[in-house]
């Protein structure tokens, strides 16, 4: 229900087309920066490793904003838009479920953005993907870890988002992009200064765009030094734990941040922030 | 009288002067000006924001043209395309959208009831605005030169503030015109201003030179002021700037004096009609949460 509730607030605001317009229109627009900067310098040599790199790495980060964004975002909704945060609250469902479930409507729309992306690259830019050759099984495994590990995240961003009154809608926009500078979805973590690379290395979101990538373009993902040295199986290894650690720190410091905001009485505060 | 005190008897007496015609515009133009300067100093926690949202793009921008091993020319156009980003955002959210979210607090009606013009109130948030969102584009390429190590190098300081200028006055005047028009999409307001951020920073070159683009592209986008305005900016403050221009400055600086009195007046045209139609028919002032 919560799932269904997310989605019909997402779309029911126009019409199908315009909606699938909007959906599309912005991912691909990102995407569009990254290739004109690429060809820009590259002069338009788009069979260097890097260009698949750069393209996968930005395509399913999609998800990291829509994902883990889309679940925090919901409390600022509830709360501060449609005031219906403390309806929900005192009706008989599970906080954190319904939370993670006004998520999955970002989930469905951010897979159609990622979809057309790589769609398009593969059709307009040269992306190569060979079908026969991608490893389905590490994709989806590696899917699905990452997506479960990013709702968590989210989670966790809606527990803060619930105690503070300010910026609460920048939260999670502020932590998509430091993931997106840290994990190295557009460039290699080797670019980044030395002192700030062991923070891309404690992401969990380096190990996901790593094989995603290497599942899909196995030889032109493992061209690069960052973590070259690493199999397929050790990478999923790391990825786990780093789920399993981050997802049980979120669970904590959600429960702790929806205790206070119980006991403060925030869940009905409205700002006008 | 003498045993009222000296407040009593200042709220007793009735108004001495009654301001109206230019001196009411002009006070109304400040007086909206005024929560938009003076209301970040109170909340500096929205200046890091707004710093470092801009910032992270920046960042990761600048990385990939690192790993491209790009000329250094292009690091400075993405930190100037990340200091502009500041004014498209302020255009989007803080006057585009302006309208609608007075109108969800209910502050549209008293608006229009006031006897002050609506178009003072718009030129004072865009005033109050631009004078903000100055600081933190300052802080964006202050940050950009001390990260990255980005030089400038200007040609003509008359040049560059006459486009900037201009840039500013058109964008602005954009900005009025859309407050009207997005108050006329109603629920649709959030995410036509969300839709209009990375396809913006696309065709208008935000991080890199618009020439890059095909030649009608560029002319298409050229009707965001931002667009001529940062070609102008890049070919006046980098030293091999002019390479990378897609118009010269002088044609540039023509077409964006002709963009401002299209876009003021066309936003002068569009607030007369919500006005008209918000007394008419009353429902643009209403809001449908």
């Amino acid at each position: 229900m919560a799932a269904w509730l997310g989605w019909v607030i997402e779309s029911n605001w126009t019409d199908p087309f315009l909606f699938a317009v909007y959906s599309i229109v912005k991912p691909i627009s990102g995407a569009a920066i990254l290739v004109i900067m690429y060809g820009i310098i590259s002069q338009g040599n788009y069979e260097s490793a890097l260009f698949p790199y750069i393209y996968l790495g930005n395509a399913f980060y999609i998800y990291v904003g829509a994902v883990m964004t889309g679940v925090s975002w919901a409390v600022v909704d509830d709360r501060e838009h449609y005031k219906t945060l403390k309806y929900m609250y005192i009706a008989p469902i599970y906080i954190p479920l319904y939370l993670l479930g006004r998520g999955v409507a970002r989930f469905i729309t951010g897979s159609i953005a990622v979809f057309i992306t790589i769609a398009a690259g593969i059709l307009f830019l040269n992306v190569k993907i060979n079908f026969a050759e991608v490893d389905w099984l590490l994709f989806f495994v590696t899917l699905i870890v990452g997506v479960v590990m990013l709702a968590l995240l989210g989670l966790l961003l809606a527990g803060i988002t619930l105690t503070v009154a300010r910026h609460e809608g920048f939260i999670g926009e502020a932590t998509a992009g430091a993931l997106y500078i840290f994990s190295g979805a557009i460039f290699p973590l080797d670019v980044l200064p030395e002192w700030l690379r062991p923070v891309g290395y404690f992401m969990p979101t380096t190990y996901w765009l790593e094989l995603l990538r290497r599942s899909l373009v196995g030889n032109v993902a493992q061209a690069f030094p960052t973590l070259a040295n690493f199999s397929n199986m050790e990478i999923l290894g790391v990825l786990l734990a780093l789920s399993v650690f981050f997802g049980t720190v979120s669970i904590y410091v959600f429960r702790w941040c929806d205790a206070r905001a119980r006991e403060l009485g925030l869940i009905d505060r409205t700002t006008n922030y | 009288m003498d045993s009222l005190k000296p407040d009593t008897i200042a709220a007793l007496r009735p108004y001495s002067r009654k301001d109206t015609g230019w001196r009411l515009f002009l006070k109304t133009i400040i007086a909206r000006a005024y929560p938009r300067i003076i209301g970040q100093q109170r909340e500096v926690s929205w200046l890091v924001f707004d710093v470092v949202m801009p910032m992270l793009a920046v960042i990761s921008y600048v990385l990939v043209y690192r790993a491209l091993n790009a000329p250094e020319e292009y690091i400075g156009f993405v930190v100037m395309g990340g200091a502009m980003t500041a004014f498209w955002m302020n255009i989007l959210w803080s006057m585009s959208s302006q309208l609608y979210w007075e109108k969800e607090q209910g502050n549209l009606a008293l608006y229009i009831m006031a006897p002050n013009s609506m178009m003072a109130i718009l030129l004072g948030m865009a005033l109050g605005g631009m004078l903000a969102t100055a600081m933190r584009a300052l802080a964006v390429t202050l940050l950009g030169m001390f990260m990255f190590g980005v030089t400038y190098t200007v040609s003509s300081y008359l040049q560059l503030f006459l486009v900037f200028m201009l840039a500013m006055v058109a964008l602005y005047g954009m900005g009025m015109m859309m407050a009207s028009a997005f108050l006329l999409f109603g629920r649709e307001a959030w995410h036509m201003a969300n839709l209009a951020q990375e396809p913006i920073f696309l065709a208008s070159g935000f991080y890199f030179p618009i020439k890059s683009l095909p030649f009608w592209v560029a002319a298409g986008a050229s009707v965001i002021p931002l667009t001529l305005g940062m070609d102008a900016m890049r070919q006046l403050v980098f030293p091999t700037g002019f390479q990378f221009g897609f118009m010269s400055v002088q044609l540039e600086i023509i077409i964006l004096a002709v963009l401002s009195v299209v876009f003021v007046v066309t936003a002068k045209i569009l607030l007369a009609y919500i006005e008209k139609i918000a007394v008419r028919e009353g429902r643009i002032t209403e809001s449908r949460r």
